[in-house]
Parts: structure tokens; C-alpha cells; sequence
């Protein structure tokens, strides 16, 4: 039977994601879906959910909701301190939820992004094939007080627990993998080492359509003719700007694409808080896994 | 042998593939050509190809084993092919209302270009433009053959909120946005039709290779069709070319 879980406060940035929006990039439409996947998997996978479920994906600062009718869920990346009636849950680990119980979000212990995944999935509706929240593409492109997500009630049952220690080491990786783009080669010698042994942070500007650095990259790197981009390109702006595409970016570009993340990357990317230091590994081509 | 097309790895599941640097008609039918080849071959909905002016990406959804070796291989077929088709192709013909309420920067492009209002509007509505390919947002179309008068230079600030169906004019550009957003392009009118509808088949009906040609309509026209896209009843009017 259908039910749902009412948005009590919405916290800061929290949205309906799933694995994306396929075969429409050619329209303008950027992918979407969950910015990292290897949570939002995992969410679906303690469920035995299918990999494409709905999930939430929330944002620092989590929201408060209450269930109408019994559920399963999951949380996993982003450690955000969930509670349900007051009680703090851990991440990784399938909870039976009642009805009327409510659920919270605390302090910040680590990552930026956490999936609440339910059993069968959240039932909102999907445009495109996809039920990702994009603004322009789906009616919804955040969460806000008030609102209704359907789920399918399930009955409680027994519960397991996931051993976590492997499973966020990406959250907790200072590193992130790239390999070059198509326009890597342009670049001068000094400046394909200052990537390598500089250390980059998140600007406050980022969100889910890209993550800008605050470190700038000075470089005489001429425009390119527009062309296609995807989520992990990295561009160089003339002003020295590093901008890393992601689920929600757009799908063309005229800067130069100089890194491409790779998909661990991006996973890894999406977790730093605004000034928080990474480091960029480059991997060759012919480094990877077959 | 020329140097092109150029094959790149793009990431672990996608490989750019790159003609001429050239914003050119002959080039656009060589991608055009080369993205219709892919998309009968390769399973749609495992790959996806995106295509802009004079490249275009091949990206796998699931990670293959060879990816850059599975697509040299189709280029290899598709350069033994000899495809001679023509890719089929529509002119659809777009309302415009240039009308101040919309054309703000109009008097601007009037002052700055010595050029009447009225010149303008007839330079802009009188030439088919091609359509290279979509992308910035959802719907938003590439159009080349802007007449050269009416090149001008984009604004110094950009502006916090464009409205939806604005048609403006950036460096050698036109278009329309397809969406109230940000953008720094010169706006001189609004078109009331959708260009983009995410709950059809196929969201976009105007799409890479097809041409536009812009008519004016005045305010009242303007807002007749708007109310009749809202009820779904208005098509763009379009032939095939």
C-alpha cells in the first residue's frame, strides 16, 4: 500500500536522486542522479532494492520527516548524525522504521553528502525515465517543508548490519583520481605539475551542476570550439578558474576540458566540504583497470 | 591523409571524436552523419552520443572492456561506408514579438550598430539559421547564420534572471532561452513557443541540422500563442527540407 513521509524541515539542500537521466544529453539535458553513486548504491544495495531506487540525497544539514506508514531504510555516505525519536542511528545499516516516527539529522561527522534510501524505493515521479529532481525537467528541484514522498509500506522484519569500515573509504580519500582530457596536452609543463603537487579546495559557489575551485591555475590556454562535455570534465576558464562538472552539469562547453575525473573521483569530490584540501592524482590511460 | 577525425579517451567509458575546428555546414553534416551511423549501430540505451559543433562524445553507460577500441573500429566501418544519404532535415518557423516590452536591449544594439529598430527586425527574421546542436540548458539550440550587422558583442553584466522564451544575441550567436535563467546575451524580443517539453516522447522537436527562420508577431499574437501552448494546442509550423 502506498504511504508517505512528510517533510517536517526541509535542511539545507536535499533532493530525489537516482542513478540519472539516460539518452538525452543530446537535448540540453544534463544526467542528474545521485553525485555519489557509490553511496547511493550502496543505500539501494543493503535494501535489496534495484539499483536505479529513488533515494534522497541530502546535503550537510539534513532534513526532519515523519513517516505515515512502516518502512526500511538505509543511510549511507555523509556521516550527518540521523536520528529517529531522538535515538541516533549509524550509517550502513538497514532500520525498520514505525509509523508516526520521526526522523532527524544532527551534527556533521563526515563527507558533505548522505542517501536515505527506503525499501522499494520513494514512488515520485519519473520524467524522462528518470525520477532525478532537475529544475526544468522535473516539477520539484528541492525539498521543501510540507511536502509528501510516497514509498510503499513494507512489514518490519529482522535487520542486519553492514561492516562500514571499507565501504566510505572514498569519503575519506584526500585524493582524487583524474585522468587527462582532450585538451590536457595544451597545457605547459609547470602547469600539468602545479595540478599534480598543488592542493585544491571547493569554492562556496559550488553545487550540483559543478564544483569550483578556489585555487587558481594561471595559463594562456586558448577558447575551444564548443563541444561536449560530461559529468567529471574539469574546465580551465581564462582567468585560471577550475570548474568540475558535475551530475547536474550543463552538456556543452567552450573552455578547455583539461582532467577528466574518474567515476571514484567524482564520488570522492562530492564529499569535501567548501575548503576542504584535496589533492589531484593523474592516472594514465593505460593505468586502467581493464 | 588528413589529420582528422581525431580520437581521444574521454574518462573510463567515453572517447571524444573530432573533425576540422570549424563552425561550418560541411562539418556539422560530418558529425550529423557520423551520430546517426553510431546511434543505429551502438544500443541506445547503453550508449549515448552528444554532438556540438565539430566533435562529438561516444559514452558508454556500463563500462566495456576496450571502449576506444570498440569505437576505432566503427570509425573504421563507418569510413568504408560511403554513406551518401542525406540527413533528413525541417524548417520551422518561429514567432518572434520584438515588441519593447521584451527587445530590452534593442535602442542599445540601435544606438551602438547605427541600425533602425525596424532594420534590425528585418535582419534578423530574414535569413534560415542552422541549427549546429543543443545544449547550455535543456532545449537551448545552437543557431548559425546570424547576419554579420547584427553581430554584437555580449553584455558587460550578465544578467541574474532572463525570462523564459527570450531571444537574444551574443558575439556571432542568436537563440532563444528556453527557460527563465541567468545569461548575458543581448535580448530583442520573445518567442512564445516551447522548445523544450519533458513530457514528450521526444522532448525537443527542433534539433541538430534542422533550420529556423524567426517571424514577427505583434503583442497581441504573442500572447494568443502563448495561451494556445499552454492548452498544447499550437505547433511550430515546419516543412521538410
Amino acid at each position: 500500500m502506498m504511504t508517505q513521509v512528510e517533510i517536517i524541515q526541509p535542511g539545507l539542500y536535499s533532493s530525489i536522486q537516482d542513478l540519472g537521466r539516460y539518452g538525452y544529453r543530446e537535448f540540453g539535458v544534463p544526467t542528474s542522479g545521485a553525485m555519489d553513486r557509490q553511496a547511493a548504491k550502496l543505500a539501494n544495495l543493503l535494501l535489496k532494492n534495484e539499483p536505479e531506487a529513488a533515494l534522497l540525497e541530502i546535503t550537510l544539514q539534513g532534513p526532519k520527516m515523519a513517516f505515515f506508514g512502516a518502512a526500511k531504510i538505509a543511510i549511507t555516505g555523509a556521516r550527518l548524525s540521523p536520528e529517529l525519536d531522538g535515538v541516533e542511528l549509524e550509517n550502513n545499516q538497514v532500520v525498520n522504521v514505525l509509523p508516526g516516527q520521526v526522523l532527524g539529522f544532527g551534527k556533521r561527522k563526515s563527507g558533505y553528502r548522505a542517501y536515505l534510501a527506503i525499501k522499494g524505493g520513494f514512488q515520485t515521479g519519473k520524467v524522462l525515465g528518470s525520477r532525478s529532481w532537475y529544475a526544468g525537467v522535473t516539477p520539484n528541484s528541492r525539498l521543501e517543508k510540507g511536502m509528501k514522498l510516497p514509498f510503499l509500506e513494507t512489514e518490519p522484519e529482522s535487520v542486519f548490519r553492514f561492516s562500514s569500515v571499507k565501504v566510505d573509504e572514498h569519503i575519506a580519500s584526500v585524493v582524487v583520481e583524474a585522468l587527462p582530457g582532450p585538451e590536457f596536452e595544451l597545457l605547459q609543463p609547470s602547469e600539468k605539475e602545479a595540478l599534480q603537487k598543488w592542493r585544491f579546495s571547493a569554492a562556496k559557489e559550488s553545487n550540483r551542476m559543478g564544483i569550483q575551485f578556489q585555487e587558481k591555475l594561471e595559463n594562456k590556454l586558448e577558447a575551444v570550439l564548443t563541444g561536449p562535455v560530461l559529468p567529471g570534465t574539469v574546465q580551465l576558464t581564462p582567468s585560471g578558474t577550475l570548474i568540475a562538472l558535475m551530475r547536474d552539469g550543463q552538456t556543452t562547453g567552450g573552455y578547455p576540458r583539461i582532467l577528466q575525473l574518474t567515476e571514484t573521483g567524482i564520488n570522492t569530490l562530492v564529499q569535501k566540504l567548501p575548503g576542504e584540501k584535496i589533492g589531484i592524482k593523474l592516472v594514465e590511460y593505460s593505468q586502467l583497470k581493464k | 591523409m588528413s589529420d582528422f577525425p581525431k580520437i581521444k579517451r574521454m574518462g573510463e567509458r567515453a572517447v571524444l571524436v573530432e573533425f576540422e575546428p570549424e563552425i561550418s555546414p560541411e562539418t556539422l553534416e560530418k558529425v550529423l552523419k557520423l551520430k546517426k551511423f553510431l546511434q543505429e549501430k551502438l544500443i541506445k540505451q547503453k550508449v549515448e552520443v552528444t554532438s556540438a559543433y565539430n566533435s562529438l562524445i561516444i559514452n558508454y553507460l556500463l563500462r566495456i572492456e576496450d571502449v576506444y577500441n570498440e569505437v576505432c573500429g566503427l570509425l573504421e566501418e563507418f569510413s568504408g561506408a560511403n554513406i551518401d544519404e542525406i540527413i533528413e532535415s525541417e524548417l520551422f518557423h518561429v514567432p518572434v514579438c520584438y515588441d519593447d516590452v521584451f527587445g530590452l536591449d534593442l535602442g542599445e544594439i540601435s544606438k551602438a550598430k547605427n541600425l533602425s529598430e525596424k532594420e534590425i527586425i528585418r535582419l534578423h527574421s530574414s535569413v534560415d539559421y542552422l541549427v549546429y546542436f543543443t545544449g547550455f540548458l535543456p532545449g537551448f539550440l545552437y543557431l548559425g547564420g546570424l547576419p554579420q550587422k547584427l553581430h554584437f558583442s555580449r553584455r558587460s553584466h550578465p544578467r541574474k534572471k532572463v525570462r523564459k522564451g527570450a531571444v537574444g544575441i551574443g558575439e556571432k550567436q542568436t537563440g532563444i532561452y528556453p527557460q527563465t535563467s541567468p545569461g548575458g546575451w543581448n535580448i530583442i524580443g520573445n518567442s512564445p513557443v516551447k522548445l523544450f517539453d519533458p513530457g514528450a516522447d521526444k522532448p525537443c522537436k527542433i534539433s541538430a541540422g534542422d533550420r529556423l527562420r524567426f517571424y514577427q508577431v505583434d503583442l497581441e499574437e504573442h500572447q494568443r500563442i502563448l495561451e494556445l501552448v499552454k492548452r498544447g494546442e499550437f505547433s511550430i509550423k515546419s516543412e521538410k527540407l
